[in-house]
């Protein structure tokens, strides 16, 4: 991709700020695994509460109490088999999932002692057990002889496909991009998910048999809507987010150093050798999300001697969690909050810093406040949210939201009969991996439902 | 000012920690480590009679089970008393009375269950100057099938011969070791008091497998395929060992027999709770075998700040003040009514409470109250029977209360009811049988 090519102008970008040794370091896991006997202690903690709030926090439900069970009596298999018969994707959202505001938010010993049962590393040692036999402990039922097609191979296309093979239907995937596994592969930070997992993961899911991946076919490009719904029995749309938020400032797509963060972050998952990654000596991010901090953390992870993250409300109201916001913290990261930028600043076609005016809260409106600041950057990162690309999927007759996000219903129907959709592509939902994991089941099962229904 | 010495039958230790007879007490280098770390006495491990030694196994000789946090529980084996040459360990016995004579020190026996046995055994133990004997009647493995340890106490009237021969031909103290495999502790405990001994001590360890491996489809730990029971101790023993005291304790014929209290005590807590049922002194082995003598250190502070704080000089004070309160079912006040309370501050909402009264009680615990994740005690159901504070993860969460006044909504009856035992209850077919 070439995000950032070589240094230029006076921007201080180059790469190799670190040797590979401490780069191996930085990049590796982020909570290194349970081994067998932290495991036991720490399953030993959960109080198999009754109608457990650990679980009704999990959009996927996973029975939480008796896969903790599972594993302090010894059978991190069966453990495994719970999980995943409520979350295929139970691996990667052991990693990515902000259990501090699900599950270990809702663990009675959060309200009992402030330290929850460690339910996502725990959840990660039973996956890991039944990754490692190499074996989906799951079989399909007898052949259905329908066809589904699946638009985006990532969580919630995945989800979905695993669900209907195992329901005995035949699951086609359409994916624009090279590899299966959508923001898992592309936009996960690199040390929450090591190991090439993500692609591990596509691989277990794959081999539940009758799903087939058809990469580098892109909607409305190689493939219309109308065609799918012709061709196959039912269609479910998982396509993501197609596009990103701009700043809207002069230079924002001019000036070479002005990088969207989401591009920077895939292109950072897919580089074979971090030391080759062109690294800023002094980052500025603008955003409050996971992404701001993603970005944050890797680019001080890869050497950049200060990173800020500058977001215009306050740090309270910063979507990426307490703990996301800690780690930031815990790298080096500057958080400055109520600023907003008002001026890229730059040489020829380089930016050489942000002009920023603070801001505050008038009767829930945010103002600027005057107050301007500036701060020096070689890179510039804009991390101020993804949004939906809806055009092609309006064109084909689905209610969209003003957001243009796709609107469905409980089990995941869009308006137009035959079609379902979910993950980050659907109106309302949690924008998380596990939440697209769900869409994916739910809607797995409706279409299920209609498909035997019309049998 | 607090004075934690013991007499036991005259022999005198700084304090009530004794180590039982067992691996930490089987010789010199040991004992005296043990000593020095401040135990007031020891048991010597058991001795046999003169001849060829003992032979052990030298596979596992203990196996355990533990918590998930590798708390061990309790512990088996299945050693067999000591294989050391008996001069040896008569003379290191003599030598470490000597060096400590401010220390008790007390040998276990065993030999078969021939007078002219324990004659020559008992002789040759007095030349050692101990403080006394303790015939162990208690292992149960082994030994046992060599009509010794637990198979002569399994027997009363053997019990009562041995205790006597050992009598009249001793002036030491005879202490009998009594096995817990049996269905009442009361008769070996009566044969000893009947054969003439000085007290008893117990328990000695429990018959036990303590798992199957199911890989290897045979007990843990096998030797070379196979395995036998052990005899279990350590924490988990403790309840049943604080029983058969109790029940030698407060029987009219027993009553007055010194015991040496033997059976999971590992803090100054368990020591204590002996006493208050009876015992002189309290012997300890899984603890130290887990931690180390140095725990000692923890039952002589604690034991002192306990007293301090109630006002107790001496172990005198205390001893067997719990033994009037322990009583029969029949005696029980059948009209006094608890009923569980939930401190909702304190409460973490686990549920547990209510889904074991739920499923396996008197669905007494609501789980929701007006659409809220809730828990709270139907007193119309509740019969106060303890389950829901047990299973509580929170300390002090749930009590039960003593309930005076108002009515009862289970019964309709008011809380205030003179006190009835079932010896007079009207339910009681005897009661009515006597009336007629």
């Amino acid at each position: 991709m070439g995000i950032v090519s070589e240094p230029r102008g006076i921007a201080d970008v180059k790469p190799g700020r670190l040797d590979r040794a401490t780069l191996s370091d930085n990049f590796g896991d982020l909570h290194p695994p349970l081994d067998a006997h932290e495991a036991k202690v720490e399953s030993d903690r959960c109080y198999f509460c009754y109608d457990a709030p650990c679980q009704q926090a999990c959009p996927t439900s996973i029975d939480i109490p008796l896969f903790i069970r599972e594993i302090a009596a010894g059978n991190p298999l069966g453990a495994a088999e719970t999980i995943l018969s409520a979350n295929i994707m139970g691996g990667m959202c052991a990693r990515v999932c902000p259990t501090e505001t699900l599950c270990e938010e809702a663990c009675v010993r959060e309200a009992a002692e402030g330290k929850p049962v460690r339910i996502g590393l725990l959840q990660r040692h039973a996956v890991d057990a039944q990754m490692a036999t190499g074996k989906m402990p799951f079989s399909r039922a007898a052949p259905s002889g329908k066809r589904v097609a699946i638009v985006g191979a990532g969580p919630a296309g995945l989800a979905c496909a695993h669900a209907l093979a195992l329901a005995g239907h035949e699951a086609t995937i359409f994916e624009k991009l090279e590899k299966s596994g959508g923001l898992n592969e592309y936009g996960i930070a690199a040390y929450k998910a090591p190991d090439d997992f993500a692609a591990r993961e596509v691989a277990f899911i794959l081999s539940t048999g009758g799903i087939a991946v058809k990469h580098g076919v892109a909607l409305g490009r190689d493939v219309s809507l109308g065609q799918l719904r012709r061709d196959y029995d039912a269609v479910f749309l998982g396509v993501g987010l197609g596009s990103t938020n701009k700043l809207g400032l002069p230079g924002e797509k001019e000036l070479a150093n002005v990088i969207d963060a989401v591009e920077y972050i895939a292109e950072l998952r897919q580089a074979q050798d971090f030391a080759r990654l062109p690294v800023g000596r002094r980052v500025v991010v603008i955003g409050g999300g996971m992404t701001a901090v993603d970005v944050a953390v890797q680019s001080k992870r890869l050497g950049a001697e200060s990173v800020t993250i500058v977001y215009r409300r306050g740090v309270e109201h910063m979507k990426a969690s307490a703990f996301e916001r800690e780690l930031a913290q815990t790298n080096g990261v500057v958080i400055r909050p109520w600023a907003q930028p008002i001026a890229i600043e730059g040489h020829g076609d380089t930016a050489s810093g942000v002009l920023f005016e603070r801001t505050r809260e008038e009767g829930g409106k945010l103002v600027g406040a005057g107050g301007a600041f500036r701060i020096e950057a070689d890179v510039v990162f804009t991390a101020i949210g993804q949004k939906a690309d809806g055009a092609t999927i309006e064109s084909g007759g689905v209610r969209c939201d003003s957001a243009g996000r796709i609107v469905v219903d409980a089990e995941r129907r869009t308006s137009a009969p035959g079609l379902w959709a979910g993950g980050d592509c659907v109106s309302g939902g949690l924008d998380l991996t596990v939440s697209a994991v769900e869409d994916g089941k739910q809607a797995a099962r409706s279409i299920d439902a209609a498909l035997k229904a019309k049998s | 000012m607090v004075d934690l010495s013991s007499n036991f039958l005259g022999i005198k230790s700084p304090n009530p920690f004794w180590l039982a007879s067992a691996p930490p007490t089987d010789r010199k280098v040991n004992v005296e480590r043990a000593f020095r770390a401040g135990w007031g006495g020891v048991v010597w491990k058991t001795l046999g009679e003169a001849g060829p030694p003992v032979v052990n196994v030298s596979g596992a000789r203990y196996t355990a089970i533990h918590g998930p946090d590798r708390r061990l529980i309790a512990m088996n084996n299945i050693e067999l008393i000591t294989d050391r040459d008996l001069e040896i360990n008569l003379r290191e016995i003599k030598e470490v009375k000597r060096g400590w004579p401010d220390r008790a020190l007390v040998v276990s026996l065993m030999v078969p269950c021939e007078e002219h046995a324990w004659r020559a055994i008992l002789a040759r133990v007095e030349e050692t100057e101990c403080d006394g004997v303790e015939l162990n009647f208690g292992c149960p493995h082994g030994m046992s099938e060599r009509g010794m340890g637990s198979a002569v106490g399994q027997v009363p009237e053997y019990i009562e011969m041995v205790a006597r021969w050992c009598k009249a031909h001793t002036r030491m103290p005879v202490i009998v070791k009594l096995t817990p495999n049996i269905a009442d502790i009361k008769h070996p405990a009566r044969a000893a008091l009947q054969g003439g001994a000085d007290a008893v001590s117990l328990i000695n360890t429990i018959n036990s497998i303590m798992g199957v491996d199911l890989e290897a489809m045979a007990p843990v730990h096998a030797i070379d395929g196979k395995a036998t029971h052990g005899g279990m101790c350590g924490p988990a023993v403790k309840p049943i060992a604080l029983a058969m005291v109790a029940e030698i304790a407060r029987d009219p014929l027993t009553a007055k027999l010194p015991i040496s209290a033997i059976g999971g005590v590992t803090t100054w807590r368990d020591a204590a709770e002996f006493i208050a049922l009876g015992a002189y002194n309290v012997q300890v082995c899984t603890a130290a075998m887990t931690y180390g003598f140095k725990i000692v250190e923890e039952m002589i502070s604690g034991l002192k700040t306990y007293m301090a704080a109630k006002g107790y000089e001496t172990i005198e004070d205390f001893r067997g003040r719990a033994i009037g309160a322990v009583t029969d079912w029949q005696h029980l006040n059948l009209n006094y009514v608890v009923k569980a309370e939930i401190n909702q501050d304190l409460c973490i909402k686990c549920g547990r409470c209510h889904i074991a009264c739920e499923d396996t009680s008197h669905q007494a615990i609501f789980a929701k109250i007006d659409g809220e994740r809730k828990f709270v005690v139907n007193d119309s159901e509740c019969v106060g029977c303890n389950l829901c504070t047990l299973v509580c993860p929170v300390e002090a969460c749930i009590t039960l209360v003593h309930k005076t006044e108002g009515v009862d909504p289970r019964t309709g009856r008011p809380y205030a009811q003179p006190p009835l035992a079932w010896t007079a209850h009207p339910n009681n077919p005897g009661v009515n049988a006597a009336a007629e």
